[in-house]
């Protein structure tokens, strides 16, 4: 399985090579990796109905207890059907959607990685992997919206979407470290199985940052806004992310978490609360939009309310109304958006009050389209008609707040049955509209997609047991924790949710009818709208980039003297803290000490006395190199001789680098006022001091068994090699050394960068930090970091 | 810069440089067992070459090294990476050393292995960042 995962990645990494040799079947070509790996899904299937849990191991990092283990089992492998099957059709869409865009190959590079990513997310048994994953996706949502980079509203988008889902995701890490603390383990099948976790004292802390990471990705009020600006995305993203997968692993995560965290008093207030407030909001504000893909965006938003509120419910009931709204949304959304980019892609508008008559030039579009719009009203015989009966049916049998979201569940679907005619009809029937471009039907890879998903609604609508058999009740049994029985009919018999469809049928027509007189009466409503949580969100923006913009003045001014007081001062306060409160400090004098160690020492301060004090350069550079070979011969004396070839080397290095700059550096005068000197040499003595004081407190304390003593018995038996420091760097400890190298290879770039690349003449080079994030064009971003200190380079002497 | 063309200067980078970069390489195999290794070896290669830039200039350094600075750090990073590898093949933790000794003539061995390997990334990585240090910065001065 792990495979099966990473074979998105691994096919992603070949596309730019395949793109070259296939050139246009290229699509195609990526297309048949979901397909395979559908099939492949599709062959768990007799297992997990049977109710087995498929548990394929591989340690990753065994030292940190980190495992790439990947668990099937009835959610995970619905998630995976349906992020394969959708994603076949998704790709293949792709490929006549975008056909001829100079950049499908990065396209598809990003659409493959997303799915691995998705596919990750969704089989994973522990949290840090799962976490992994989960910013995967953050990040290749983010590099999809921004597609079309030349767009500055899509730049924008993609930056709130990644800000909103990044941020949660950092409380989703706080959560996920408290529940592992809770629980002992970062398995999420040994977490699962634990009794007694809502009692533990971290239980509402945990609670609320996972919250606070499933909310932000899925879209719930008051984060919802991201999700409409991300439809700046191509549809084909659209359609795929942000409806049918990626907004969804948010609720997965509830799912999931749901038998050790579900069923508190908080969750079952929090999540209804938060959940049928989103499905109000969602469908309230579909109805005021008329750009196609907004309304789907803000009904997907509905959709992911419903989901949460059904997960807070915790019925049974309730969870097998989960799983199957979960399907029938995914089938119908995904249709639905496909129909939406084949409408754009043909009239060349978004505007459905622009489209009329479509349906004698695109039929198979129109037919998709009202099947899949008739399973979003939720009218029989489609699978949306099941669903949505189950979900009155658990929100009926809900015990907290019951008024509140029955009320606003009545009133969403009221709604969204209005959403659904503006979709499936409004385009197709009535007046042929003037677009412009004139109609033609969509091509075959584009229709693929909606008709199929279409028809799945409808095979799943008239055989309900065939979907309930299939994936949902196994899929609710995950949810619920224990084995659910279900049986899903198409015809209950005529109770309360069916006299509650039967209501939100007329006045939804009834909406629809009126639709443009009751969104002009709508629009009263838009200034409150306007300072919604997005205002909030452009507010905290602001804040943020004040907030960089005044640290940088204070604390990164580009002035060497100011960074090096910072850093040690800052040194000197933590450490000294902990150096003379909580340790006691010895005067050990007894040291044994040579008289030629003491001439060596007698020099190094005589050198460095001097080299504050002159009052030439030269002497300054002649003063400062006496400091490092007296350094190195130290060093020498202590038996270290690579430390010491590697000071005496560091020192003729620096000479060199100053010898090539020496003519270019300004004349050498006293920059600073006596107080900055005083305040400098303060700061100085601080530093050296405390240094020397937790030197002498390292000798006199033990508190571990130092390591050295074993390298060193260790460097020949184990490494093969007689000189200890280079066996540390290259084998004991090569993972740091390996880091340093790219550290050195990043000092290089910027290095690089400095002198080569001069500010203001490549282009770009003048956008600044707010501009990306802000709204408003007047930001007074102090634009500080081009200001260049002429001591910089003086000062700037390698350690 | 340096006034180009001093007599001494030319005569001695021209038989310093050669014998500097036969040291390095020499320090760099010598690392495991005696004081030297990749990072000392780097620091007198990149000195070799640096010498070489005062007395002939950052055009012909840049032919004498034949790769561009830039790309040998590059090369340094794949270096280090790749010596990473040899022991995920071996199902041992990402980084475990791999030894692989080949006896020389006269009773020597070539310890093959993958921290030479690396010790050979740490050495092209520090000649590249130093030399991409010295470079930029030998021509920034003639702009």
């Amino acid at each position: 399985m792990q495979l099966a995962v990473l074979s998105g990645f691994l096919l992603a990494a070949l596309v730019p090579l395949l793109s070259s040799i296939a050139d246009r079947r290229l699509g195609w070509l990526v297309a048949l990796l979901p397909a395979a790996l559908a099939v492949w899904f599709a062959g768990f299937l007799p297992e997990v109905m049977a109710g087995q849990t498929l548990v394929h191991e591989w340690a990753w990092i065994p030292g940190l207890d980190i495992s790439l283990t990947f668990v099937l089992d009835g959610l995970s492998l619905l998630f995976a059907l349906l992020i394969t099957v959708i994603g076949t059709f998704v790709f293949l869409y792709a490929s006549a959607y975008l056909a001829g865009h100079p950049d499908l190959t990065r396209f598809y590079v990003v659409l493959l990685a997303f799915m691995a990513s998705m596919l990750g997310l969704v089989l994973s048994d522990s949290l840090i992997t799962l976490f992994v994953f989960w910013e995967l996706t953050s990040i290749t949502s983010y590099l999809l919206i921004g597609f079309n980079h030349q767009d500055a509203d899509a730049r924008k988008a993609a930056l709130q979407g990644l800000f909103v889902t990044v941020g949660g995701g950092l409380a989703l890490l706080a959560g996920m470290v408290m529940l592992a603390q809770m629980s002992g383990s970062y398995s999420l099948q040994e977490i699962l199985v634990q009794d007694g976790l809502s009692e533990h004292p971290l239980y509402l802390a945990a609670l609320l940052c996972l919250l606070g990471g499933a909310f932000t990705k899925s879209a719930q009020f008051p984060f919802h806004f991201w999700l409409p600006n991300a439809m700046a995305a191509p549809t084909p993203v659209s359609s795929y992310l942000h409806s049918a997968t990626m907004v969804k692993a948010g609720v997965y995560l509830l799912a999931r978490l749901h038998p050790a965290m579900g069923g508190t008093e908080i969750w079952q207030l929090l999540l209804p609360l938060f959940g049928a407030t989103t499905m109000f909001v969602g469908a309230f504000l579909a109805i005021r939009s008329t750009g196609v893909k907004k309304l789907l965006a803000y009904s997907t938003v509905m959709a992911l309310g419903t989901l949460t509120l059904l997960l807070g419910i915790g019925t049974e009931t309730a969870m097998i109304a989960f799983a199957a709204f979960l399907l029938g949304h995914s089938l119908y959304k995904g249709a639905l958006f496909m129909v939406a980019g084949a409408l754009d892609h043909s009239t060349g508008t978004k505007d459905v009050t622009r489209m009329g008559g479509l349906r004698k030039a695109m039929p198979v579009t129109a037919a998709a389209a009202l099947v899949a719009g008739l399973s979003l009203a939720g009218l029989p015989p489609l699978f949306g008609f099941v669903a949505k009966e189950l979900l009155f049916e658990a929100v009926l049998g809900g015990s907290t707040l019951l008024a509140y979201t029955v009320t606003l569940a009545l009133a969403s679907a009221m709604l969204v049955i209005a959403v659904a005619a503006i979709i499936a009809l409004k385009p197709f029937y009535g007046a042929l509209k003037e677009t412009p471009h004139k109609p033609h039907e969509a091509a075959w890879p584009m229709l693929a997609g909606p008709v199929v998903l279409a028809a799945l609604s409808l095979v799943f609508g008239v055989w309900p047991g065939l979907a309930g058999d299939l994936l949902v009740q196994a899929a609710a049994s995950s949810v619920a924790g224990q084995p659910i029985q279900v049986h899903l009919y198409l015809w209950h018999g005529i109770n309360a949710p069916l006299l509650m469809s039967l209501a939100s049928l007329l006045v939804g027509a009834l909406i629809f009818w009126r639709w443009d007189g009751f969104r002009q009466r709508l629009s009263v409503l838009d200034p409150m709208i306007a300072r919604g949580p997005e205002a909030g969100y452009f507010k905290i923006m602001d804040g943020l980039v004040w907030i960089a913009a005044w640290q940088t003045r204070v604390l990164q001014n580009g002035s060497m003297r100011n960074y090096l007081s910072v850093i040690l001062m800052t040194f000197v306060l933590l450490v000294g803290y902990t150096l003379l409160w909580r340790y006691q400090v010895h005067w050990n004098w007894d040291l044994d000490v040579r008289l030629h160690e003491l001439v060596v020492v007698g020099l190094l301060v005589a050198a460095a006395g001097v080299a504050c004090a002159t009052a030439s350069r030269l002497g300054a550079v002649a003063s400062m190199g006496a400091v490092g070979f007296s350094v190195a011969l130290i060093f020498v004396l202590f038996s270290a001789p690579d430390l010491g070839i590697t000071q005496v080397l560091v020192e003729t290095l620096t000479v060199i680098l100053l010898v090539l700059v020496l003519f270019r550096l300004p004349a050498f005068v006293s920059l600073s006022t006596p107080r900055q000197r005083f305040r400098d040499a303060v700061v100085a003595l601080l530093t050296g001091g405390l240094m020397t004081l937790l030197i002498m407190k390292t000798i006199d304390v033990q508190v571990f068994p130092s390591i050295s003593e074993y390298m060193v018995e260790q460097s020949q038996p184990l490494a093969y090699g007689r000189n200890i420091v280079n066996v540390i760097l290259v084998d004991f400890r090569a993972l740091d050394t390996l880091g340093e190298i790219f550290v050195l290879a990043l000092a290089a770039m910027g290095v690089y960068a400095m002198l080569k690349l001069h500010p203001g003449t490549e282009p770009g080079s003048n956008l600044r930090a707010g501009s990306l994030i802000l709204p408003r064009r007047e930001d007074d971003v102090a634009d500080d970091q081009s200001k260049k200190d002429p001591s910089a380079v003086d000062e700037g002497r390698t350690s | 810069m340096m006034k180009p063309g001093t007599l001494i200067l030319y005569a001695a980078a021209r038989f310093l440089m050669p014998l500097q970069l036969m040291f390095s390489v020499f320090l760099l195999l010598r690392g495991h067992d005696e004081p030297g290794g990749g990072f000392i070896a780097g620091l007198v290669a990149a000195g070799a070459f640096s010498l070489y830039l005062f007395a002939f200039g950052s055009e012909l350094t840049r032919d004498l090294m034949r790769i561009d600075p830039r790309t040998l750090i590059g090369w340094g990073l794949l270096f280090g990476v790749i010596s990473a590898f040899p022991a995920l093949l071996q199902g041992q933790p990402f980084l475990t050393a791999q030894w692989w000794p080949i006896p020389l003539p006269g009773g020597v061995e070539f310890k093959l292995s993958t921290p030479l390997i690396f010790d050979i990334g740490v050495y092209l990585a520090v000649i590249g960042t130093v030399m991409t240090f010295v470079v930029a910065l030998a021509e920034s001065e003639q702009v």
